[in-house]
């Protein structure tokens, strides 16, 4: 019942706050883990919206997106985890403001 | 061809096997291209027009990309110049210290670039020989014994290299857009050019010559490159290589942009004129004689550039006249100066003084190309100055009061580096001077009281080319 | 024709080239003989020709051919060219004769010949030459020679600056003359004395063209003849061996202004409005000179002032339309200046090179020649009746009055300071007793004989000047010689001045009057009184000022020269070096400013990619929104 009187519109409004949470988390947390999980909750913000809108439209394009995006976010998750590993046993720290090798 | 290519060969001679010659076989070398000079200028003498009289043209890259030569009296002239000043900067200019061989392979290459530029009836070729040119130039300033030699001279580089772009890029859109691929002189003549068009494509041409004559404002890297270049560098680039922006003024920019010229002639007369003015007042307060030399060369060549731009006979023959002029005398100053130097061990007038009393005839010397300089009648300078001048009285009279300030403050400038060098009391000795040196006095000497003579020697010379030259401003409509 | 003009550069190429090799009395002689040769070709060719009216042209070769313009190194030599080349080659064969004695001790003998040579060489170009260019050729010729003398002795480094200053100043005065000359081929087409003056005569010119080109020809005028504002340099010119001096300075290069006048009299003429610039520019320049000159001490400045004061009465002359009154001056000038000078060379020659009048006096015994042609020098100069000064000046002021009574007066009374300053000299030098200290009167001796001579032909050409053009109270058979010799070559006939024959005499009377006036008052102060010139020190108010020449170099130096120096010092350090070269580095160093501005921006830490990133995006979005 409670859903059946949640409009399209609620679902944009909760997967915008949610994408501007992981977006302001990657902005400005330090920690490179919380970095992931930001980014992750930013995905997750995406699939919300696809999987709304693609209900919503009655079209099943979004609901296929959503699963490309779960893929792929898996294997970022893993490959982003294993660098941290990497980083944490070279430089003990986690603070990505310290990597910053790669300057010009 | 072989005015281009013995030059450079002899250079690569040189470069090898240097070491083991002394400078007059460098001398031999230089003077071989100045007899096929005159033998050219012997044949075709005044030569007809540019644009018929071909040296030269053969493929090259393709059918397009042609090796073409012309010839032509005013092409002459400047060969005579360059070939006849080569084997004597070679000879006086370059001391025998660890850069000799060097410079005297580069001064070499450069002369095979600089009778390209003169000769080029192509624009890829010329372009090309413009930059040739620049490259030993650099190279001969880089070995100046100065602290701040690469800042110096990476100026230098610059300001001429960007004016070089500027007209590549101009060239660049003339062959793609207006002559279907042919850089051949000819075409790029004749191809139509909306005034837009010729403004921006001329004022691309017109920047690589302004650095290089160099007009205000873009004079700046001038000074500090003749001051500290050793001799030869400052010689070269004063007595020859100015002398290919104003060549290519006349050959490259008049011709084929006339619509633009009417656009640009306000800006670059001013300038010029301003620039004469700039130059003495300059010149009148510098202590080292390098510097002042510099400075009153700006002076000249503003004004040079001046009557260029009132394209009246008058102007353009006054200018070819004083690129001749100018080329001797300066040389002749810069030996001198070279030769203060080696004796003295100081080029600046605060240490100077008396040299007069030990040797009369370095005096004689001096005094003679300095009044050559300053313009006075019966030596070189006059002639030429006296018709620059009238020109741009006939253009406009308020320009030519201004320039003709320069007639003043050229005779206070020269009269007191005479006045400090070699008057006065000073303890200064020029002993006896070297073989080399001697002939090279007395040949700008001789020319100095020739040409204020018989200037009609080279008039004669180039009035067929710079008739045929207002011919074809005159074609395109501009000029009435 | 040619060998009057190439034998004085034949002398000066010899004694310039080889002369130093050559013992000094086969240079002299040489340099000496080329020079009379050169009056003797000229005086035959005078007798030959000018007198009957005769004018020989020559054309050698074409100088320049561009376009329409054309200049022929040609020469004429008519009555008025030929009556200066006269003057010059006259007047330097004495004078050359003179430096054979002068000069006898200088290390630079051969050297001083050669560029008289040169000099008079320059000279006949400029008298002779039959377009403006040939004239401004000498013009400029005789400048640089006037340079090369007036510096002769190089190691002292006040003459040299003497010598700069003079050749800057007639450059000066030679950049109007160019650029009267570009105006005159502008309007005629041609630089043709012939051909330009005929135009002229014409009179198909717009007034104001005349007006501008003779205007330009007179500031060239006013460098070389030394009026205001272009004369300081004359004075300090003294700084150069005597001879030169009389030559030069006095007697020939001075007075080439007022030849281009008269040769230029169909412009003149014409043109009334510069003809009252001339004669004003003149008459202030006569004054301003004769004024200094009353106070200076120095024996050739004294002379160099009353030069300049007597060419600004040429100049009067010129301007009140007296073109043959001026020549007139100009010849007799031309001997008793010379005669001065030459005398004022012979006294510091016999005082071992002392020129302050102050350490002379009582000369008149031990250098009797010399006292006596100086005498008739400084009566011809001061109008001493009969004697050539009186009969040239008088002509001139009889012009002056009849033009406006206010221009005489001021002439006469310029011509009167004359009287006060010669005499003032003369009687200090010659009279009273011996004051000099350091060189004792028994050394003072007369002059050889080659020094002698030439004063002694001056002083008798100084008296007998006048018989050339007496007035016409002589009786019509003997008066006016000159002027009906000059006439043919003006274009428009000369006004003769319509003076009654009563006022005529009062002018006259007026001219002795003065004379005898300032003769009687400096014999009082100088030798019954015996007075000295006071000291440098002990000078006040406007004595003070005259002697220091009312201060015009301090005001050329405060006005001109230092704004000069100060604008060359500020353009090369300020404007060059900082602004000009400021900015095009800057330009050039600007890829440097972007790069490292550019380089900042990948600091290489992941959260500022990541805000770059998100504001780009956010960029493009509202790009893709609005």
């Amino acid at each position: 019942m409670i859903f059946q009187n949640l409009d399209i519109s609620h679902y944009i409004y909760l997967s915008t706050v949610l994408f501007s949470i992981g977006l302001f988390g990657v902005l400005f947390r330090r920690n490179a883990i919380v970095l992931l999980m930001c980014i992750e909750l930013m995905l997750n913000a995406v699939n919300l919206l696809f999987t709304a809108l693609s209900t919503y439209m009655g079209d099943a394009d979004g609901q296929i997106f959503v699963f490309f995006i779960m893929v792929v976010a898996a294997a970022e998750a893993a490959v982003g985890l294993a660098i941290l590993v990497m980083v944490y046993r070279n430089t003990r720290k986690t603070d990505v403001s310290f990597l910053d090798q790669l300057k010009g | 061809m072989i005015l281009i290519f013995l030059p450079v060969l002899a250079s690569i001679i040189f470069a090898l096997f240097g070491r083991k010659f002394n400078q007059w076989i460098a001398f031999v070398f230089a003077a071989i291209p100045m007899i096929f000079a005159v033998n050219l200028f012997y044949k075709s003498g005044p030569g007809s027009s540019f644009l018929l009289n071909t040296l030269a043209d053969l493929p090259w890259l393709s059918q397009n990309f042609r090796f073409t030569l012309g010839y032509d009296g005013l092409t002459g002239m400047l060969l005579l110049l360059t070939n006849g000043l080569l084997p004597l900067i070679v000879l006086t200019g370059i001391k025998d210290d660890e850069n000799r061989v060097r410079n005297t392979a580069l001064a070499l290459a450069m002369q095979g670039a600089l009778n390209g530029v003169f000769m080029a009836r192509d624009g890829l070729m010329f372009y090309i020989f413009w930059e040739l040119a620049l490259l030993p130039i650099y190279f001969i300033t880089l070995s100046m014994k100065h602290g701040n030699a690469f800042k110096i001279t990476l100026r230098f580089f610059l300001f001429t290299f960007i004016g070089s772009l500027a007209m590549l890029a101009s060239l660049m859109y003339i062959v793609i857009f207006k002559t279907n691929f042919s850089f051949a002189y000819s075409d790029i003549l004749a191809a139509n050019y909306t005034l837009n068009e010729s403004i921006w494509l001329g004022g691309g041409f017109l920047m690589a010559f302004a650095v290089k004559i160099p007009i205000i404002p873009f004079h700046s890297w001038q000074a500090d490159t003749y001051t500290h270049s050793p001799s030869v560098g400052s010689m070269l680039l004063s007595a020859i290589m100015l002398k290919m922006g104003l060549y290519g003024l006349i050959r490259w920019y008049l011709p084929v942009f006339p619509e633009s010229i009417e656009y640009y002639k306000p800006i670059v007369l001013s300038l010029s004129v301003a620039g004469v003015l700039y130059g003495a007042i300059i010149a009148l307060r510098q202590q080292d004689l390098k510097r002042l030399i510099a400075f009153s060369s700006l002076s000249h060549v503003g004004l040079i550039a001046a009557g260029i731009f009132t394209l009246s006979a008058t102007g353009l023959e006054g200018a070819v006249l004083q690129m001749i002029v100018h080329g001797i005398n300066v040389f002749g100053l810069f030996l001198a100066i070279e030769i203060i130097e080696t004796h003295t061990g100081s080029r600046n007038l605060v240490d100077l003084g008396g040299l007069a009393k030990n040797n009369r005839w370095f005096t004689i010397a001096f005094v003679v190309m300095a009044l050559g300089a300053a313009a006075v009648p019966l030596t070189n300078g006059f002639p030429g100055e006296f018709l620059l001048l009238k020109s741009i009285f006939d253009e406009r009279a308020t320009l030519a009061v201004i320039a003709g300030i320069t007639i003043i403050l050229g005779a206070a400038y020269m009269l007191r580096m005479l006045q400090f060098s070699l008057f006065g009391e000073g303890d200064g000795v020029i002993k006896s001077l070297n073989l080399g040196q001697l002939i090279s006095l007395v040949v700008v000497v001789f020319f100095v009281l020739f040409l204020g003579l018989f200037p009609q020697v080279i008039l004669d010379s180039v009035q067929l080319s710079i008739n045929s030259i207002i011919e074809m401003i005159k074609a395109k409509g501009v000029l009435s | 024709m040619s060998i009057i003009i190439l034998l004085p550069l034949l002398g000066f190429l010899v004694s310039g080239i080889v002369g130093k090799y050559l013992p000094k009395q086969v240079v002299g002689l040489i340099s000496t003989a080329a020079v009379v040769l050169s009056f003797a070709f000229a005086l035959h060719m005078f007798l030959e020709k000018s007198i009957l009216g005769e004018a020989v042209s020559q054309k050698w070769f074409t100088f320049l051919q561009v376009g329409g313009l054309q200049i022929d190194v040609a020469f004429t030599f008519d009555r008025l060219s030929g009556w200066m080349t006269l003057i010059i080659t006259g007047i330097g064969s004495l004078i050359h004769l003179y430096s054979m004695g002068y000069m006898k001790e200088d290390e630079g003998y051969y050297k001083f010949f050669a560029y008289l040579n040169l000099f008079v060489f320059n000279m006949l170009l400029l008298v002779l030459g039959s377009n403006f260019i040939m004239l401004f050729f000498g013009w400029e010729g005789v400048g640089l020679c006037s340079y090369l003398l007036i510096g002769f002795w190089y190691k002292n480094l006040n003459y040299g600056k003497a010598a700069r200053k003079a050749f800057v100043m007639n450059r000066i005065g030679d950049l109007g003359l160019l650029l009267g000359l570009f105006l005159i081929f502008k309007e005629f087409k041609s630089f043709d004395y012939t051909i330009v003056f005929d135009q002229i005569a014409a009179g198909n010119t717009p007034a104001h063209v005349l007006t501008a080109i003779a205007l330009l020809l007179f500031v060239g005028a006013m460098g070389k003849s030394a009026q205001i504002p272009l004369y300081t340099w004359l004075p300090d010119a003294m700084a150069g061996p005597t001879p030169v001096s009389a030559l030069i300075h006095a007697a020939t290069m001075v007075t080439a202004g007022v030849y281009l006048v008269v040769r230029s009299q169909a412009l003149y003429f014409q043109t009334a409005l510069a003809s009252d610039v001339i004669m004003w520019v003149g008459l202030a320049t006569s004054l301003m000179a004769a004024l200094i000159g009353l106070k200076q001490n120095d024996i050739k400045k004294v002379l160099a002032y009353s030069t300049v004061s007597q060419l600004g009465l040429m100049f009067v002359a010129l301007g009140c339309g007296a073109y043959t009154a001026a020549m007139f001056h100009l010849t007799t000038h031309a001997f008793f200046k010379a005669l001065l000078f030459l005398g004022s060379g012979s006294v510091i020659h016999g005082m071992h090179h002392e020129q302050d009048i102050r350490k002379m006096g009582g000369l008149k015994s031990k250098m009797p020649i010399t006292y006596f042609t100086f005498l008739i020098g400084t009566l011809a100069i001061t109008g001493f009746p009969f004697l050539s000064g009186f009969f040239s000046k008088d002509e001139i002021l009889l012009h002056a009055f009849s033009h406006s009574p206010l221009v005489w007066g001021l002439s006469l009374i310029s011509a009167s300071i004359t009287g006060f300053y010669m005499f003032r000299m003369f009687f200090v030098t010659f009279h009273g007793k011996y004051r000099n200290t350091h060189y004792p009167l028994e050394k003072v001796h007369e002059s050889p004989i080659t020094m002698t001579l030439p004063l002694l032909i001056l002083a008798v050409l100084s008296v007998l000047g006048g018989l050339l053009n007496l007035p016409h109270y002589f009786g019509h058979n003997v008066a006016g010689a000159f002027s009906s010799y000059l006439a043919p070559m003006y274009k428009f006939a000369e006004h003769s001045p319509e003076v009654s024959a009563s006022t005529e005499w009062l002018l006259l009377a007026a001219a002795v009057s003065v004379f005898i006036i300032a003769f009687v008052a400096m014999r009082m102060k100088y030798i019954s009184k015996n007075s000295v010139p006071e000291e440098d020190d002990s000078m006040s108010g406007l004595g003070k000022v005259l002697a220091n020449k009312f201060y015009v170099d301090e005001i050329y130096d405060a006005g001109v020269v230092a704004p000069i120096e100060i604008a060359g010092t500020v353009t090369d350090g300020l404007v060059d070096d900082i602004a000009i070269k400021g900015i095009t580095d800057s330009i050039g160093k600007s890829p440097n400013w972007i790069s490292s501005l550019l380089s900042r921006v990948q600091n290489g830490n992941i959260e500022y990619y990541l805000i770059y990133m998100v504001i780009a995006v956010s960029i493009l979005l509202a790009i893709n929104l609005f």
